[in-house]
């Protein structure tokens, strides 16, 4: 779509009514990205790629599923067997769910590595963790769906936790389930809020994060702002428009992980209990509470800090602290070199240590406690904390390397 | 790196041995499921509704769905796999569920619990559980109904195989645990009142009635896989078209 037909045909008809063009040079086919973008750079597109996967496979699942404590497990295996490709949609959506987080993990990895949450691009940072904290919830409710032990006694751990916040507590819980147990009326509050309410406010929040990139451009391996040296038409020279080179790399990107997500979709859908646990096979069953509870792999690292910590209402908000701290990065960085490649070897090693730390404690977070996981869950914990206060205590007088001018 | 790296794992080792020393449960076979073996699972399922299905439902599946997937039309599955009627009293449809009459009240007067719907077992349990747990029944009079499982301890449901199997006792032996403690734990069984099938002829029998439970768990697999075996090559073919895209497009930028 070039300036030529601006005037003219429907494009030009359009144009003089709602700004068509515009955006679309704006965002894809004016939008200047830094040519130097590497495997790091492929989860922003996969990322929104599979919020559209799960909002399509979900309003397919929506038309069949029931949201009833006496029917919710059942309709959950009429859609699996009876209805047409219905396990092919569901084993989507729950491949998705377990896909988006470990593409959200690495998205945010790849934000710690390059500094992508320095100034000037703290709000991006800061609409990316809301959007981490909403998928939390989207997951969190999606899971209790099904209605299957785990769905039931996953939700029970989890909302009981809110029974540890002092005075409110009982009441909160009371509040967030409807019931006095998890029950049909929870049921229906998770589906309401599962289907519309987080979803609308995810997709309302990623259309933030990307105006917010998009006003002050990506940022690189390098760190550098492609924005300081422009050309006489005000075009970054570093820069390339998105489209079409980054949209024909990130179809290369979209394939292969297609390739990826297919084989899990088809061949391990269950990923040896990890993305559909075992016990979920079960029907939900108040009166039988299974042997081991684990939450499903994403929570886990989180919810390891929370069995870390002696104390329940302390590990509560040891692991709400987890989380909320990420909003502070920005201003936890007090370093101004953006790119691991330029920063100080003491970043390397805090970096290393976070994510051996985040590992470690999902690993240990899905398994029983005993006394020597809890003793590494405590280490980890300390690792993951000590990661933010490390960053704080070196970047006050980080020894850097020089960063070049322009990506080479 | 790779140093610290290495001894960060050897210090992880002692926290992955779980479950280790745990192992008391006997038999403890691992079994494979050969999915093609259709005539396997056709015996299964005759087993099935011969033997389990008194008690037992798998009220996710249809008749008629597991004639078409295990080859058996459905005048066959008519004559040989249904012997329930509908609620009108007439014999029940080829297409209906694959439920029975007991009403659970009286499931729980007979067995103290309602015996679950069999039709995701083998996802739950998993088909070594299973095969274990069918061929771990012994005598113990200190149980209501005679008998214990060596898989299941103090399980409710009757050893309903018996007329098959015939009866065992455990041979008993001592093991010892990570933690140097000594248990007494079964190590074998003797059979002391044989039933119509040899050892290995009941067996087989568990086997195609395990896998008949895997089968009827996830019935589409076969084609879960064939799709996503088409899928994935047609995804091969598609990134070497994507990759020759973008190297082109590519070629003037350095």
């Amino acid at each position: 779509m070039s300036n030529d037909n601006k005037n003219n045909g429907l494009a030009g008809w359009i144009d003089q009514r709602f700004p068509m063009t515009k955006m679309w040079e704006e965002h894809i086919s004016k939008y200047y990205a830094p040519k130097n973008f590497n495997f790091w750079y492929f989860f922003g597109s996969l990322a929104l790629l599979v919020l559209v996967l799960q909002i399509v496979t979900g309003i397919f699942l929506t038309m069949h599923y029931k949201p009833d404590g006496a029917e919710a497990f059942i309709s959950v295996e009429h859609i699996m067997r009876d209805v047409d490709w219905g396990w092919l949609i569901r084993y989507l959506h729950s491949t998705g769910a377990s896909a988006f987080f470990v593409i959200i993990y690495l998205h945010m990895f790849r934000g710690l590595m390059y500094g992508s949450y320095q100034k000037p691009r703290e709000l991006i940072w800061i609409f990316g963790m809301c959007i981490f904290l909403a998928l939390m919830a989207e997951a969190f409710m999606g899971y209790l769906l099904p209605w299957g032990q785990m769905s039931f006694w996953g939700a029970q751990v989890i909302i009981s936790l809110f029974g540890a916040i002092p005075i409110v507590g009982d009441d909160l819980t009371l509040w967030i389930r409807g019931d006095f147990v998890i029950s049909d009326a929870t049921l229906n509050r998770f589906f309401a809020l599962h289907v519309i309410a987080v979803p609308l406010v995810l997709v309302m929040l990623v259309v933030m994060h990307v105006i917010a990139l998009h006003e002050v451009g990506s940022n690189n391996p390098e760190g550098i702002e492609i924005k300081k040296h422009k050309d006489e038409n005000g075009k970054p020279l570093d820069g390339i428009p998105f489209h079409p080179y980054y949209s024909v790399k990130d179809l290369v990107g979209v394939v292969v992980f297609l390739i990826l997500f297919s084989t899990v979709v088809f061949f391990m859908p269950e990923m040896g209990g990890y993305f559909l646990e075992h016990a979920n096979f079960i029907p939900a069953n108040p009166f039988k509470t299974p042997e081991h509870i684990a939450p499903v792999w994403y929570f886990t690292p989180f919810y390891a800090i929370l069995r870390a910590v002696p104390h329940k209402l302390s590990g509560v908000l040891a692991m709400f602290a987890a989380i909320a701290i990420l909003f502070l990065l920005p201003w936890i960085d007090r370093g101004k070199v953006h790119s691991i490649r330029y920063r100080a070897n003491s970043f390397r090693w805090l970096l290393t240590m976070l994510v051996i730390s985040f590992i470690g404690l999902g690993y240990l977070g899905a398994l029983p406690p005993t006394e020597l996981r809890t003793f590494f869950a405590q280490v980890f914990s300390v690792g993951y904390f000590g990661f933010f206060l490390g960053i704080w205590w070196i970047s006050k007088n980080e020894k850097t390397k020089p960063v070049p001018e322009r990506i080479l | 790196m790779k140093r610290t790296l290495i001894v960060m794992a050897g210090l992880l080792l002692p926290v992955m041995g779980f479950a280790a020393g745990g192992g008391a449960s006997f038999p403890n076979d691992d079994i494979t499921i050969d999915w093609d073996d259709k005539v396997s699972m056709q015996r299964g399922a005759r087993t099935f509704v011969n033997y389990c299905m008194s008690c037992h439902e798998a009220s996710y599946s249809r008749y008629n769905r597991v004639g078409a997937d295990l080859e058996i039309d459905d005048a066959q599955v008519l004559d040989n796999l249904i012997f329930t009627t509908d609620k009108d009293g007439e014999k029940t449809k080829v297409g209906a569920l694959m439920t029975n009459n007991m009403n659970a009240d009286y499931a729980s007067q007979a067995f103290g619990t309602v015996p679950p719907d069999l039709s995701l077992i083998a996802r739950s349990r998993g088909v070594d559980w299973l095969y274990n747990y069918l061929r771990g029944f012994y005598v113990d009079e200190s149980r209501p109904l005679g008998m214990n499982n060596g898989v299941f301890v103090k399980v409710g449901m009757p050893h309903v195989l018996a007329e098959l199997q015939g009866y065992q006792v455990p041979k008993m032996g001592t093991r010892v645990n990570s933690d140097g403690e000594q248990h007494e734990v079964i190590v074998g069984f003797d059979i002391v009142k044989p039933g119509t099938l040899s050892k290995s002829e009941f067996d087989q029998t568990i086997y195609d009635l395990v896998g008949f439970l895997d089968y009827v768990s996830e019935p589409y697999r076969q084609t879960r896989h064939n799709v996503g075996t088409g899928v994935i090559i047609f995804l091969l073919l598609f990134l070497i078209l994507a990759y020759f895209l973008k190297k082109e497009f590519w070629k003037d930028i350095n």
